[in-house]
């Protein structure tokens, strides 16, 4: 089923898109929050002390670029800034250092025409959870300019397409499973034919089937109309599946980046090993997770029991210190 | 044109989705007009109460009252509407997907605001209704005319400070909507709803004159007890202040909310749970 053309979206109307351009230019990009100061004073020795431990460098000096109509994945773990630096492509946040454009507009300085041109599936899916998909998409649809009919017509062919059934779309959304509702929101991003497309660790929660549909969705996005799309995930097998790069950011900073099988290989040479490495190991060379030893995987049954176990305890020490 | 076409739709966006919300959440809309209802009718009773009155003075005491306690639920109801811009989309969790959609924050004002005053309005007269049936009221020198337009002069004036309150739940996620309730106390206080402003401490009556709420019951009482018309001098001496409430409190509103809304996006507080 093919979607409406992009072209055709009165949203992008008057906006001038080379498609020679980078669709997304990552400079020098920082996020520093500053967790709140206690209540009552401190020493001034203790103050300054403290300073440093108030402030997180959730995103720290981070450059990256994305190609038009390329998939380009990052992969993190939980708390590696991921989400930070797609709220600062989605306007959501303002970076306090470098600078983000999206096919020539600054995120910050260009804003509403940025808006106009991008979507975001987060991870949690936000609704209005007593109304149904058909209610809040149709709300989506009107933010982002399109008629009632129209909005009507697209969303039950995109919820279709996605396996909802068609009794469940004017149904409220709170007795779904988390599982559909994420489809509904990544229908709501779908609905606005956005020619840059964030998603944010879009298929947790998703049964292997359904990765499936989004993924073919995803790339019938970029295929057919001429999409960029960012993805954010923690499942190897998706970054292998979908994208054409990945990026991996720990602790905020890029470590690594290029096309799986390249990294792939440069880590089966950095190992000595003969075998092509998997990408989980990829991604436990190139971040904190390749502490995780073969102990850690026989005591927790698998490596991404014990890399949650790992990350558990790194989230507690973190809070411990702090 | 075509921009003017998509600011129209995403303001009727709003009013929908505010509209589907009250239909889907009808048991609290009862559940509130049944509260509203029992409070009018509490208050009122005491001026029945109230000892040494003639006839005409209990009838004159019991719209006093009335009129302070409608004009508090609208205001009320009004409030909650357009400060709720913020509080429904925290509670729900979709505040980020709207704050980025590709509309004017004006736009997100105007759409959440008027359904406010469509919802405040209907509210208020299911629940004068069932009031004035109690009370049997003598309403034969009501000027209306005078009455719909201090209401709809007020809502506007109103919104202003509704807008500038919302403020607080966008950047206080847990605390924010208790914190509003404060303004809302404070206009409850100065306003005289429910007793003439002049029994305040004199320190505490020039709060009265900043508060769009005193000249709404002020018009309203010439209007429903003397039948006051709009173009009275009476009337007129409410008029011009709730224009100029209205006209400052506007412009600031949606200031306040712009800076604290670059706030919360420097800071990170617009994400779902703080």
């Amino acid at each position: 089923m093919a979607i409406t053309d992009l072209t055709a979206m009165p949203l992008l109307k008057n906006i001038t898109i080379d498609p020679a351009n980078d669709a997304v230019v990552i400079d020098g990009v920082s996020k520093i929050f500053k967790k709140p100061r206690p209540l009552w004073g401190r020493s001034r020795k203790k103050a300054q002390e403290n300073k440093q431990k108030r402030e997180v460098r959730a995103v720290d000096n981070v450059s990256l670029t994305v190609k038009h109509r390329e998939i380009v994945g990052i992969l993190g773990a939980n708390g590696s800034g991921k989400s930070t630096l797609i709220r600062m492509l989605s306007t959501l946040l303002i970076p306090d250092e470098g600078s983000v454009r999206i096919f020539g507009y600054d995120v910050v300085k260009d804003e509403y025409t940025v808006q106009r041109l991008i979507n975001r599936v987060s991870v949690e899916a936000s609704f209005f959870k007593k109304l149904s998909p058909m209610e809040n998409l149709l709300y989506a649809a009107r933010l982002y300019n399109m008629n009632g009919a129209e909005a009507r017509k697209r969303i039950r062919e995109i919820l279709m397409r996605l396996g909802i059934k068609p009794d469940r779309i004017d149904a409220p959304l709170e007795n779904m499973s988390r599982g559909m509702q994420q489809k509904v929101a990544i229908a709501r991003a779908f609905l606005t034919s956005p020619i840059l497309l964030l998603l944010d660790e879009p298929t947790t929660g998703l049964d292997p089937r359904s990765k499936i549909d989004v993924q073919n969705f995803v790339n019938e996005l970029r295929d057919v109309h001429d999409a960029t799309i960012l993805i954010t995930t923690h499942d190897m097998d998706e970054a292998e599946a979908l994208c054409d790069r990945v990026a991996i950011i720990d602790k905020g900073r890029i470590v690594a980046s290029g096309e799986t099988e390249a990294l792939k290989r440069t880590v089966t040479n950095l190992h000595g090993k003969t075998e092509l490495v998997s990408m989980n190991e990829v991604f436990m060379h190139y971040t904190a997770a390749h502490l995780i030893t073969e102990e850690d995987v026989e005591r927790y049954g698998s490596w991404e029991k014990a890399f949650e176990a790992y990350e558990a305890e790194r989230e507690e020490d973190e809070e411990e210190n702090n | 044109m075509s921009s003017m076409i998509h600011q129209a739709r995403a303001s009727y966006a709003f009013f929908e989705r505010n509209w589907n919300l009250t239909k889907r959440y009808w048991a609290w809309e009862v559940v509130w007009l049944f509260y509203n209802v029992v409070n009018a009718l509490s208050i009122t009773f005491i001026a029945q109460a109230t000892p040494d009155l003639k006839p005409a003075q209990v009838n004159y005491m019991i719209l006093y009252l009335l009129i302070g306690t409608s004009v508090w639920t609208y205001l009320s109801v009004t409030f909650d509407g357009v400060t709720d811009v913020i509080n429904v989309e925290r509670w729900e969790g979709t505040i980020e997907h709207t704050f980025m959609a590709p509309i004017s924050r004006l736009t997100h004002m105007i759409g959440s605001c008027w359904y406010a005053i469509v919802h405040g309005l209907l509210f208020t007269a299911l629940q004068l209704i069932v009031v004035v049936f109690f009370f049997h009221l003598d309403l034969s020198h009501a000027n209306y005319l005078t009455v719909v337009c201090m209401l709809l002069l007020g809502s506007i004036s109103f919104i202003g400070f509704g807008i500038a309150t919302s403020v607080l739940p966008l950047l206080y996620t847990e605390k924010g909507m208790q914190m509003s309730l404060i303004v809302r106390a404070v206009i409850l206080l100065v306003s005289g709803v429910y007793y003439p402003v002049t029994v305040l401490p004199g320190w505490m009556q020039p709060l009265s004159w900043l508060s769009p709420a005193t000249y709404v019951l002020n018009g309203l009482r010439f209007g429903l007890l003397s039948g006051k018309e709009l173009w009275s001098p009476e009337i007129w001496g409410n008029i011009w202040p709730l224009l100029i409430t209205s006209a400052v409190s506007i412009p600031v509103g949606m200031g306040i909310f712009r800076m604290a809304e670059r706030y919360a996006k420097r800071t990170g507080r617009l994400k779902r749970n703080g």
